[in-house]
């Protein structure tokens, strides 16, 4: 069902082009959250049903929220076209060239139809759906980075609370 | 073969979300005004059709021919959006709910997904988007605050909704809704273990936890749903209407049925997860495995069982909301953050350990 690709793949690529486009802050955020909902649909179509839904949970669900609710709450105004100094188009020119020079070799590499991704193990049957793979990954080969990772968002939210404090005492 | 799989997941959604949950919409509607009246000691719309059955249908037709005003003050665009924002996610949340065991040789869940409760939240939270963009759109002080409530009561019990769908998940080991229920209706539910395996001190045990978990899970519904006693969102005596103060007609109503579906689909989410779903108690009735055989017959009580289980789950809302005064907004806050994230968390690992020491 590749029309299903085409049409998740133009909501991505739609949304993420009105980021930048909209001068209305609220209207940039919506085009973000189209192009997460995309690229979650994107994500299903790979039979990554918890990458895909995850997705929409913490990123359009979560986030993308409190970055709306800050959006109104300080009522930022609408950006105003301004003039940009001839250098920071040569730079930002020279970023896409880079990138897009980047994704022709990668690309070059693998002719269409010529390599096939190797197989994913057994997607079939009960305790092999992929939040099971990834859950035993994650608490057999990986705890220790999720340990990590889990103490590093511990620090970051005890950094919150004592910042938002107005006093330390 | 793609395409009798896309037949037969049409037929599906025709059937359960426009036949079903829509009509059921209404029923609902009609409900809270007969049994909100009977608990007042009033009448209650009885005149149109037997019962004032067909309330619900003039209702429709009023809310259509009223004048649609747009007041000059709202953004447009974000005005007209915010209603089909409410109704959309509550529907298609419909996708992962096992409405029965098999009809025809064919399950009866339009979309049988291995990450159930986890799509139903994630699509859930974005109804958030409609209430928010309504109270920011219409541009005037009441909707914008009803709005801001909204949000920080939605994201809150969030948090304590999903943790305290955890619990079951760690003893059920699965997160397909079909294999959740099937598990249930063949060792008890998770409320009631009184056959299979579940009769045993290890059931019993178990539904300790589960027990917590119902209770946590209910009452953050009741606030997901911005139902009495947690409507702080659209509170008349402090916010006019809340976030849907600037409309009317058919996008007015348009709010009211998003919330019934998100209720009716809140109910069916927690009879498939505490109430084992479609199935009878005692083990009556239930097929073999998964894949097995089962009549028409039985199949089609398996859906009325189904419905009947979520309905008497809207009278509980219906009765809730009759019942409990409002909340006051710290309270609810408090509540949510304090109370209920904790006790979740608890309960999280109070099952981990009764599931380690069982072992």
């Amino acid at each position: 069902m590749t029309f299903l690709f085409y049409i998740f793949a133009a909501f991505a690529l739609i949304g993420g082009i009105g980021v930048v486009v909209y001068r209305n802050p609220v209207s940039s955020a919506f085009s973000m959250i189209l192009s997460f909902l995309g690229l979650a649909a994107l994500f299903i179509q790979l039979n990554a049903y918890l990458v895909g839904v995850l997705q929409i949970l913490v990123y359009a669900g979560a986030i993308m929220v409190l970055f709306l609710f800050i959006i109104m709450l300080i009522n930022v105004e609408d950006e105003e076209k301004r003039r940009f100094p001839f250098f920071s188009f040569l730079g930002a020119g020279g970023i896409a060239v880079a990138f897009i020079a980047l994704l022709a070799v990668v690309l070059k590499r693998f002719a269409p139809g010529e390599a096939t991704i190797p197989k994913l193990t057994a997607l079939e049957g009960p305790g092999t759906s992929d939040t099971h793979q990834v859950g035993e990954l994650l608490f057999s080969t990986y705890w220790f980075p999720i340990q990590i990772v889990a103490i590093l968002l511990l620090v970051a939210t005890v950094g919150v609370v004592v910042l938002s404090k107005k006093e330390l005492k | 073969m793609d395409w009798q799989i896309i037949i037969a997941a049409a037929i599906k959604v025709v059937v359960f979300v426009f036949l079903t949950t829509l009509p059921l919409v209404a029923m609902s509607v009609w409900a809270e005004r007969r049994v909100s009246a009977a608990m007042q000691d009033r009448v209650g719309p009885n005149r149109v059709g037997p019962f004032g059955l067909l309330q619900a249908v003039a209702d429709g037709i009023k809310f259509l021919l009223k004048e649609d005003f747009t007041p000059d003050h709202v953004r447009k665009g974000y005005f007209w959006l915010a209603p089909a924002l409410t109704m959309v996610p509550a529907l298609l949340t419909c996708a992962v709910l096992p409405f029965g065991s098999q009809l025809f040789g064919e399950k009866m869940v339009i979309a049988d997904l291995d990450v159930g409760p986890l799509f139903v939240f994630a699509i859930a939270s974005l109804t958030v988007y409609g209430i928010v963009l309504a109270g920011w759109s219409s541009n005037s002080k009441y909707p914008f605050l009803g709005g801001i409530r909204a949000t920080s009561q939605m994201i809150s019990y969030e948090i304590s909704l999903g943790l305290s769908v955890v619990p079951l998940v760690m003893i059920y080991g699965e997160l397909n809704l079909g294999n959740i229920v099937m598990q249930q209706a063949q060792n008890g539910w998770a409320l009631l273990p009184l056959w299979g395996e579940g009769l045993s001190v290890k059931g019993f045990l178990l539904a300790i936890p589960l027990f917590i978990s119902f209770i946590i899970f209910t009452v953050s519904m009741f606030a997901e749903t911005n139902r009495l006693p947690f409507d702080l969102p659209e509170c008349e005596t402090e916010l006019v209407a809340g976030y849907h103060t600037e409309y009317s007609s058919m996008k007015f109503a348009l709010f009211f049925l998003g919330e019934y579906a998100a209720m009716i689909i809140g109910s069916g989410l927690a009879v498939t997860l505490f109430f084992g779903g479609w199935s009878l108690p005692f083990g009556w009735l239930t097929p073999e495995s998964a894949d097995a055989e089962v009549p028409l017959w039985v199949g089609a009580v398996h859906i009325g069982t189904f419905f009947a289980k979520v309905i008497a789950f809207i009278l509980f809302f219906i009765v809730v909301r009759w019942t409990l005064p409002r909340f006051r907004y710290d309270q609810l806050m408090r509540l949510g953050w304090v109370f209920f994230f904790e006790i979740a968390l608890f309960n999280v690992v109070l099952t981990a350990l009764l599931l380690w020491g069982l072992a």
